[in-house]
């Protein structure tokens, strides 16, 4: 009922307000995971994603209108790096209302699982998004364990 | 791999915007928590004497999954992140934590809305809004005598 009273529009101030508190909300409470120890602030360039499967552990990396050619990747032991630079090119003559995109050279550096295999690695570029492949070691997956 | 698309705008009509009478409310409901749950892309917004262009960094959306649209009076971009994401994974990690962008900007009288023109490269969502004819950008050069 109040809904209706206050949703003027799709992009009303009162939704805009209703986006914030959300936001407020999920920054007071906190990831629901422990802080891994080198994890960086929020709005860190790039954002990356992590998922695991039995079979293999895949890093996304988020970064729009980078070079590949320019990305530095590289894996020691269980400690995956990712670094790479993205200069913008600032039109001197316009007026710039927002300067929000990151500009300059960036590194991150994840842990991973330890049971992955370092030669097994594949690493594609698509649509703005850094997918790395990271298989895992033959003798550490699940293995299926008949009883007689 | 590193493929410009042409993506064609296309304004959105009266029809869209008003709720179709025959769907459910909970349909509208979840489209409203969608938009409550989308992510706002980073952008870069600047002015020359005869377009205003902004640069939308949207990773994860191809040309299938990107909606931009405008009136007289909004402009919308919307994206959906499309992954290669095998069976059966599950997160160690997550910055991002939706599948949705979304945003939204109010457009001025000068701005021609007619003719957008957008550009999605490597998940750089770039749209180029030209000022109408009349309103642009003049020198005046001043005599002095």
């Amino acid at each position: 009922m109040f809904e209706d009273l206050f949703s003027f529009g799709a992009d009303g101030i009162f939704d805009e307000f209703r986006r914030l508190e959300s936001q407020m909300d999920q920054l007071s409470r906190g990831s629901s995971w422990p802080a891994e120890i080198r994890s960086m602030q929020r709005g860190t360039f790039p954002p990356l994603n992590i998922g695991a499967t039995p079979e293999r552990v895949d890093v996304y990396v988020f970064a729009a209108g980078v070079d590949p050619k320019s990305l530095d990747l590289s894996i020691q032991q269980n400690l995956l790096s990712v670094a790479g630079s993205r200069k913008l090119e600032f039109n001197e003559s316009a007026n710039y209302y927002r300067r929000e995109r990151f500009d300059g050279d960036f590194r991150r550096v994840i842990s991973l699982p330890d049971d992955l295999d370092p030669e097994r690695v594949e690493a594609k570029y698509r649509d703005g998004v850094l997918q790395i492949s990271i298989q895992r070691r033959e003798s550490a997956r699940p293995r299926q364990i008949t009883v007689n | 791999m590193v493929a410009t698309h042409d993506v064609t705008t296309r304004r959105s009509s009266a029809a869209e915007q008003k709720p179709d009478a025959s769907s459910p409310e909970s349909e509208q409901q979840s489209a409203a928590r969608e938009r409550d749950l989308a992510m706002l892309p980073v952008v870069d917004i600047f002015e020359d004497p005869h377009q205003i262009t902004v640069q939308a960094e949207m990773p994860g959306v191809s040309k299938e999954g990107l909606n931009v649209h405008a009136d007289r009076n909004n402009l919308v971009i919307e994206g959906r992140i499309g992954l290669d994401i095998p069976a059966g994974m599950s997160a160690l990690y997550a910055d991002l934590k939706t599948t949705q962008y979304r945003r939204s900007f109010v457009l001025s009288g000068e701005l021609d809305a007619e003719h957008i023109a957008a550009t999605l490269k490597d998940g750089l969502l770039t749209v180029r809004i030209p000022k109408r004819v009349e309103f642009r950008t003049r020198k005046i050069k001043v005599d002095v005598s």
